[in-house]
């Protein structure tokens, strides 16, 4: 397949890096000032070079890469809230050329659901977005392959950022203030950590899951969301003597959405450590499925991408 | 003003040492409480491993209430008080300015919430009790009774600007 790639940050760059691997070509990428093209297929090194040189991707507009002759469009700009632009426009350009679209972008399917489907509707045109939610993690896929409809609950560890603070703080006996820090220090948390820790992230990907699983569009606006910030270290104390610990756990069932630090047992499934996520799916017929890995990362969430991709060739 | 005088049946779990039977009756009798029968289920254990007691007795529910209390302040852990069985246990953790909260005033809010007893309380307020601390609460309610417990724990958080950290049940098998 040939892509387009919307976005030249630490995922859409692995998507051009890792795309021959899977079979396939970028034609076109583009960062929020520049794009480069090519029907031949673009070289990869070249890119990543100028990129980090220039801080440009090459000479032409971001909109020629949106106008270049692919099959699929990668979206891998930022999620955004509310309209979800830019990441919204790309998505409806791709679809009135009758392109597929992979996102790893979360805002156009957490805020804007309906509006997608829609123009994926009138589109030959098809949307996947397993990147979404969970990075790596086959989340949506194996959503899919169950059946939504056979899936009755879904909760889990989706933020590895929150999970690193959490973990660490328990393991530590240290302050939040100091582990959200060390966090900063390591590239786990970013200087503005306020999506992370807020519960934010982890609520727009259970919004994603509960469009998938349910009739009707839900956005971040019908979830309930707690997050972790400035949690007393007391309260990982508390737990701990209790044979229990804290998670930021997203829960999506019975049509409701919930994010919000939960007690978990200490050596529980949900308790992963670290910057892991993990997403347990009740089922109908299946009985608990749990899921655990890397919830991001350039190449991590480049293969969920690329997964998507490979779907698509086949359809 | 005499009250007239009722049946009540008191659960309550025992750690397996010798006196400790004895020890949990002492407070009804000393508080007026006419004892009509116990069951010693020995050999069978709760989950916690301690012995279950079910005792029968007759008060008024004045000294009832005064009964049940002695026998906490005794460390007696009471299960069950009353015609009401708590047959279910959920831990919870409070999180903010407790003490500045009136953490008594919130406690008993939550037992007046519905038929939930707090059975344990432990409270960690590492940098003393003007700053933030964090309290364990060990509640038991009747069967089917948790989310009501937990809506009402939520809105006195809320009214109270607490955090509350409520046990995941789905997840944890
Ligand atoms: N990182 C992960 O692990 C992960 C996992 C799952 C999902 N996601 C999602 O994937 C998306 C990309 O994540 P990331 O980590 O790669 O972000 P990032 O490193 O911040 O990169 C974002 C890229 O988008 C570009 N961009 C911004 N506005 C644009 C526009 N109007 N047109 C074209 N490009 C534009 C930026 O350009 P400049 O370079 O010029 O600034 C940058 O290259 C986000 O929506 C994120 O939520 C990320």
């Amino acid at each position: 397949m040939k892509l387009a790639v919307m976005g030249a940050g630490a995922v859409g760059a692995s998507v051009l890096d890792l795309a021959a691997e899977y079979g396939h070509e970028v034609v076109a990428i583009a960062d929020s000032s520049s794009a480069a093209v090519d029907s031949h297929g673009l070289n990869p090194e070249a890119v990543t070079d100028r990129k980090a040189e220039t801080g440009t991707v090459g000479d032409h507009d971001p909109a020629d890469a949106l106008a270049a002759d692919y099959d699929v469009l990668v979206e891998a700009t930022p999620t955004t809230l509310g309209d979800a632009e830019p990441g919204y426009s790309h998505v409806v350009e791709a679809f009135e050329r009758d392109c597929h679209v992979v996102l790893a972008n979360k805002g156009p399917v957490a805020e804007r659901y309906a509006d997608v489907r829609a123009a994926e509707e009138a589109s030959d045109g098809d949307l996947l977005f397993e990147a979404t939610v969970a990075g790596a993690i086959p989340a949506l896929s194996t959503v899919a392959d169950l059946g939504p409809t056979h899936v009755t609950a879904v909760r889990g560890v989706l933020n590895g950022t929150a999970n690193f603070v959490l973990s660490r703080m328990a393991a530590e006996g240290l302050d939040y203030e100091h582990v959200l820090a060390e966090a900063q220090d390591l590239g786990v948390a970013e200087a503005d950590p306020s999506f992370d820790v807020e519960g934010t992230d982890a609520a727009l990907k259970c919004v994603i899951l509960a469009n998938v699983l349910y009739d009707r569009e839900y956005t971040l606006a019908d979830a309930s969301v707690e997050g972790i910030a400035n949690l007393s270290g007391s309260v990982l104390e508390l737990a701990a003597e209790d044979g229990r610990t804290v998670r930021l756990i997203g829960e999506v069932q019975d049509g409701e959405i919930r994010v919000g630090p939960r007690l978990v047992p200490e050596n529980g499934t949900l308790a992963v450590t670290g910057t892991r996520n993990i997403v347990q799916l009740d089922t109908a017929f299946a009985g608990r499925l749990n899921i655990s890995g890397r919830g991001a990362g350039g190449p991590e969430t480049a293969s969920a991408v690329l997964a998507d991709v490979g779907r698509l060739a086949k359809r | 003003m005499s009250e007239a005088v009722q049946a009540y049946t008191v659960r309550l779990e025992l750690v397996d040492e010798p006196g400790e039977l004895l020890r949990a009756l002492e407070p009804i009798s000393e508080n007026g409480g006419n004892l009509l029968s116990v069951l010693h289920e020995r050999g069978n254990l709760t989950p916690r491993g301690r012995i279950p007691i079910e005792v029968d007795l007759e008060a008024t529910p004045e000294r009832f209430d005064a009964i049940v209390e002695s026998l906490r302040d005794a460390g007696v852990n009471v299960v069950q008080a009353g015609a009401e069985r708590y047959s279910e246990e959920l831990v919870v953790i409070l999180s903010g300015h407790l003490v500045e909260t009136d953490l008594s005033e919130t406690l008993t809010h939550i037992q007046g919430s519905g038929e939930v007893s707090v059975t344990d309380v432990s409270l960690s307020a590492p940098g003393g009790t003007g700053d933030v601390s964090s309290a364990r609460l060990r509640l038991a309610t009747e069967s089917g009774g948790i989310d009501g417990v937990l809506d009402a724990i939520d809105d006195l958080a809320e009214e109270k600007g607490l955090r509350v950290i409520t046990p995941l049940t789905e997840g944890e098998a």
